[in-house]
């Protein structure tokens, strides 16, 4: 049953995967890509490495891909002009995937690699996933994990480094201070009205 | 499960700069002023104090602490020091050219200090994922000051190129990093070491080391991995250029010292003809391209592809004495590479970009003194005995024939002879050359003694750039230039008096 | 193998069943509610007082054709409320109703809960953009915009959840709350609580919040083509979620299925025959009535208002409590820890 499954769920992987890379529309292979992610958060799950699968949901499909579909739906991408080398480039990429994939194989044949079993620990009955990443994730792994910590800072001023510039001048910007800051007087005026030289319209 | 409380006192060097990152971050957004003066100073005096820890707490010290994660000996505390002494010097030409062009902001010396915590972190690394992560938070301050300069096409582009390349190389080498934790079951270098030094290395590990091999090679900048460099290190703003071509050099010899040499150290025999046909084409490549350029910045960056090259060729001598030659070349570079693009920058003005060769016609007739330091700088590159670049060649060769490569050592000396004759060709268009009458409405020529006061950014605004003819009006202030010639002295005096860091380079790697 | 699956899919329609029609009654609640607190009537013709009213919505939503725009990418069209409705069921697989009364009781129940509700947004992309119309595409970038940010405040209040009951899993958040109403996480949660809250009006894009089919300003948003039965999921999918972020409410931080007077002498053993799940669909009554005085008492928040909020006031506010409610765990303080 877990075989069926698995196969299942791998056989969508890959075919999604294939066609975020050979689709002409970004928007569909954005689509694919998370269709891609999900049957891989799946595939987790059943290896018993649900709090990494539900993990690269909320982060990955939740969010990431949200922002990306969001900004090629916005942009008009051209995908003839970004095709053109696509067959001259081919034949090299093939021999790079070819080499690759031998390797790989070389890799999974050989004697030496044992690959069943050892490294992948049992799923224990006492502790469950979520407690044990973060019995080691706060304790072992807390150097990497600070690190990782400060690239995400490091991100965040990047990017708002090379996005906000203050000098641009056609911006639109509020300022909530001076919006909050309003007062009666700059936005209302009393205008008296001489009664007698009043235009009436509905009693004359 | 068993846990040691990790000794936070040993990693004080990188506590107290990322504490210092976080004080520095908050200052600059409550400093006003154009010159960012409190930024700068702030940062130069956060990254001299990070040397001094680097040295006082770590030197002499060789321990791991963080579950294996942090490594502490005496080549990380040279590494240290060396990386954030080698920023300040970058960091200090950084002011008048960023100024001119109104990229002076805050947050360029915040990513040169997240760059250099980045560094630090690599210096340091004890597991391949701390290593990783050292070199993404490396990259990534990169990637952002190449693209700083938003509104040059160049840049972008270059920014892009840099930027795609870049997250291809750290793909491959994080796929690499993935073979080799299955290879040896362990994260941690020395485990890994251990299981490479088996009788008979999981295969995982060799096919894990040879993409490991091109993720390192590429932030090298070694061909045949070397696409990204002409184009980043001719688009991005110089002071950036000159940063790139300092430190994170460092880094990558530090990222391949940890990586391939203590972790899969036992190894090297399969490494070896990789990094020898690495060291062979760049060397070819970066010597016969520069040759072509026209464009000072980018011909520096062939040789830097080209100096990379001697750097690979010592450390595939694989023995201790070709990796102090590698860290010594590496150093070397990284002063020259920052008095070469210094100069750039202080010939720069608003207006103009010194990055023609030909701009450099008659250099030595408005300035002898920036002259000389061209002149020294080249020769250095050249490696004509009496300068630093003559030691650093010197040492690799050295280590190149103790460990019976000897074809390579001769080549490489046939690539230095070609790589004279671009170094030479500057210095013949700055001291020979005529400078060419510019055309008619643009500025006079400056004659030998003038051109230092009152002809800033105000009175050459409008030439374009680097067309042949243009005078060089120099943008800097005098303490910059000051600077810049005592970055050329040290490459004389470090080359008439090299002992010292030769044998600290080979102390802290074991040799001599 | 059969009786498991005969078992699993009697639970799973146990829930929903139960669900399509709270959601049918909850659009009455509403229109009634509303029209009460805006002096009307609300609907009273169809059946006594109206009650027949949602069923009468639901046949004519059924036999209206679903129209599909000519320039309309077809497929995406027709997968968008598909793709709205399927994560805003799944979600409800790990609620629990009563003590161990769930679809399935798994350890990561938070996370899975914001797994889910994060999936709904492709429903509000791909309706938006295979709809080929300026509105709807507006509507899409805004909705999507303002559910990324405030996931981010949702998941971090969660965050001060789990650090208080030590546990993912839906029913232990309940049963580490056990005891009278002041011993539930509302108390030393109170921030998060309220930034949940809000949080989670914002996520399901309902009033003040709902600049996403805001229809004075752009007609109905992302749903502007859709008629018929294709509305109507839409419709479901929203409600649904609404119904699931009231329960929840009542699961973190208001004690799930304990009556509020539970351990106190006298009243507490007053109100035992009450079941659990009573509690709970009350406390979760009254969160869902919230949402419709909110409809019907605030104006809309403008978009850059709302994302100031969202950015600059829920997430430095969660990640402050946080901090404080690190102190309290560690300290050991009151009641809670």
């Amino acid at each position: 049953m877990e075989q069926v499954i698995f196969y299942l769920f791998a056989g969508v992987l890959l075919f999604a995967a294939t066609m975020v890379i050979s689709v002409r529309n970004p928007v569909y292979a954005a689509l694919f890509l998370v269709l891609a992610f999900f049957n891989a958060a799946v595939l987790w799950v059943l290896v018993g490495a649900e709090f990494l699968g539900l993990a690269l949901i909320v982060v990955y499909v939740g969010a990431v891909m949200v922002l990306f579909l969001f900004v090629l739906m916005m942009l008009d991408v051209n995908t003839a002009a970004m095709r053109e080398g696509f067959t001259r480039y081919l034949p090299v990429g093939v021999v790079v995937a070819g080499l690759m994939l031998l390797q790989l194989i070389v890799v999974i044949l050989s004697e030496q690699v044992d690959l069943i079993g050892g490294l992948i620990p049992e799923p224990s009955a006492e502790v469950d996933n979520v407690h044990a990443i973060g019995q080691v994730l706060y304790t072992a792994y807390v150097y990497p994990f600070e690190i990782a910590a400060v690239i995400l800072l490091l991100a965040i001023v990047a990017a708002i480094s090379l996005t906000m510039r203050r000098q641009r001048p056609n911006t639109q910007r509020q300022d909530v201070p001076k919006q909050l800051s309003v007062t009666k007087e700059q936005r209302l005026r009393l205008v008296q009205i001489d009664k007698k030289n009043r235009r009436h319209t509905s009693d004359t | 499960m068993s846990f040691e409380t990790p000794d936070f006192s040993l990693a004080l060097p990188e506590i107290w700069l990322l504490g210092a990152i976080c004080v520095v971050l908050i200052v600059d957004l409550f400093v006003r002023g154009s010159r960012r003066s409190v930024t700068f100073f702030l940062t130069q005096a956060v990254l001299l104090v990070t040397a001094a820890l680097a040295i006082t707490t770590q030197w002499g010290v060789t321990e791991t602490t963080f579950s294996g994660h942090y490594v502490v000996d005496p080549l990380a505390a040279m590494l240290k020091a060396t990386l954030a002494l080698l920023v300040v010097l970058a960091l200090a030409y950084t002011r008048p050219y960023l100024e001119a062009r109104g990229l002076l902001q805050g947050e360029v010396y915040l990513l040169a200090l997240f760059a250099t915590l980045g560094m630090l972190i690599i210096a340091s690394g004890g597991s391949l994922l701390t290593l990783y992560l050292g070199l993404e938070m490396l990259s990534l301050s990169l990637y952002a000051l190449v693209a700083y300069h938003r509104d040059s096409r160049q840049a972008a582009e270059a920014a892009m190129k840099y930027f795609v390349l870049g997250a291809l190389a750290s793909g491959i080498l994080l796929y690499g990093m993935s073979m080799v934790y299955g290879g040896a079951a362990s994260l941690e270098l020395a485990v890994i070491a251990e299981a490479a030094a088996s009788e008979e290395p999981p295969l995982l590990l060799l096919f894990g080391m040879s993409f490991m091999l091109v993720g390192v090679a590429f932030k090298l900048g070694a061909a045949p991995f070397h696409a990204w460099v002409p184009d980043v290190y001719q688009g991005a703003p110089t002071p950036v250029t000159l940063f790139i071509s300092t430190a994170p050099k460092v880094a990558a010899v530090a990222l391949f010292l940890r990586l391939l040499v203590d972790g899969l150290g036992p190894l090297h025999e399969t490494l070896q003809p990789m990094l020898l046909i690495l060291a062979a084409v760049s060397l070819l490549l970066g010597n016969l391209t520069a040759i072509m350029q026209t464009n000072l910045k980018r011909m520096l960056a062939y040789s830097g592809i080209a100096h990379a090259g001697f750097i690979v060729l010592a450390l595939a001598a694989g023995t201790e004495a070709g990796h102090a030659a590698a860290l010594f070349y590496v150093i070397a570079y990284g002063i020259m590479a920052a008095g070469a693009f210094g100069l750039i920058i202080v010939l720069s003005s608003a207006g103009t970009e010194a990055e023609q060769i030909a701009d450099y016609r008659g250099l030595n007739e408005r300035h002898p003194i920036l002259a000389g330091v061209l002149l020294l700088l080249m020769i250095s590159m050249t490696g004509i005995p009496g300068t630093i670049g003559f030691y650093a060649k010197y040492l690799v060769l050295k280590a190149a024939v103790e460990a019976d490569l000897i074809a390579m050592a001769v080549l490489a000396v046939i690539a230095a002879v070609i790589g004279a004759f671009y170094y030479l060709r500057v210095l013949k268009v700055a001291y020979f050359d005529r400078p060419e009458v510019p055309p008619e409405g643009s500025q006079k020529p400056t004659g030998p003694n003038e051109g230092s006061v009152g002809e800033g950014e105000g009175a050459t605004p409008s030439r374009p750039d680097g067309a042949a003819g243009t005078v060089l009006v120099p943008g800097a202030s005098l303490p910059i230039r000051a600077l810049l010639v005592v970055n050329g002295a040290a490459v004389l005096v470090l080359g008439i008096f090299p002992e010292r860091l030769i044998a600290l380079c080979q102390s802290v790697l074991g040799a001599g | 193998m059969i009786e498991t699956l005969l078992w699993h899919s009697a639970k799973i329609w146990a829930v929903l069943i139960p669900l399509f029609v709270a959601v049918a009654y909850y659009t009455y609640v509403e229109r009634r509610v509303i029209g009460h607190m805006q002096d009307r009537r609300g609907p009273n013709r169809v059946g006594y007082r109206g009650l027949l009213q949602p069923i009468a919505d639901a046949l004519k939503l059924l036999f209206k054709e679903i129209t599909i725009p000519s320039q309309a990418n077809r497929v995406l069209f027709l997968i968008a409320p598909t793709m709205a409705i399927m994560p805003a069921l799944a979600a409800w697989a790990v609620v629990p109703f009563g003590e161990g009364l769930a679809v399935a009781d798994i350890n990561a129940g938070v996370l899975y809960i914001l797994a889910m509700t994060s999936l709904g947004i492709y429903g509000l992309l791909l309706a938006g953009w295979a709809s080929n119309s300026k509105y709807a595409l507006f509507g899409t970038m805004r909705a999507s915009a303002q559910i990324v940010s405030y996931e981010i405040a949702l998941g971090f209040a969660l965050v001060g959840v789990l650090m208080a009951a030590g546990t993912m899993n839906l029913g232990g958040i309940v049963e580490a709350q056990a005891g009278p109403f002041w011993e539930w996480f509302w108390l030393p949660l109170l921030p998060l609580f309220i930034v949940y809250w809000i949080s989670g009006v914002a996520e399901t894009n309902r009033a003040p919040f709902d600049i996403a089919e805001g229809e004075s300003e752009i007609v109905a948003g992302f749903h502007v083509e859709y008629s018929g039965m294709a509305f109507a999921i839409f419709f479901l999918a929203e409600y649904a979620n609404m119904l699931l972020i009231s329960l929840l409410a009542a699961i973190f931080f208001f004690g799930g299925w304990y009556s509020p007077f539970e351990g106190i002498p006298v009243l507490g053993p007053a109100f035992d025959w009450v079941p659990g799940t009573v509690w709970v669909l009350l406390k979760a009554a009254f969160f869902a009535f919230c949402y419709l005085w909110f409809r019907a008492t605030f104006p809309r928040y403008r978009y850059d208002q709302l994302m100031r909020l969202g950015w600059k006031v829920l997430i430095p506010v969660t990640v402050v409590w946080l901090v404080v409610l690190t102190g309290l765990i560690y300290a050991g303080i009151g009641p809670w820890f």
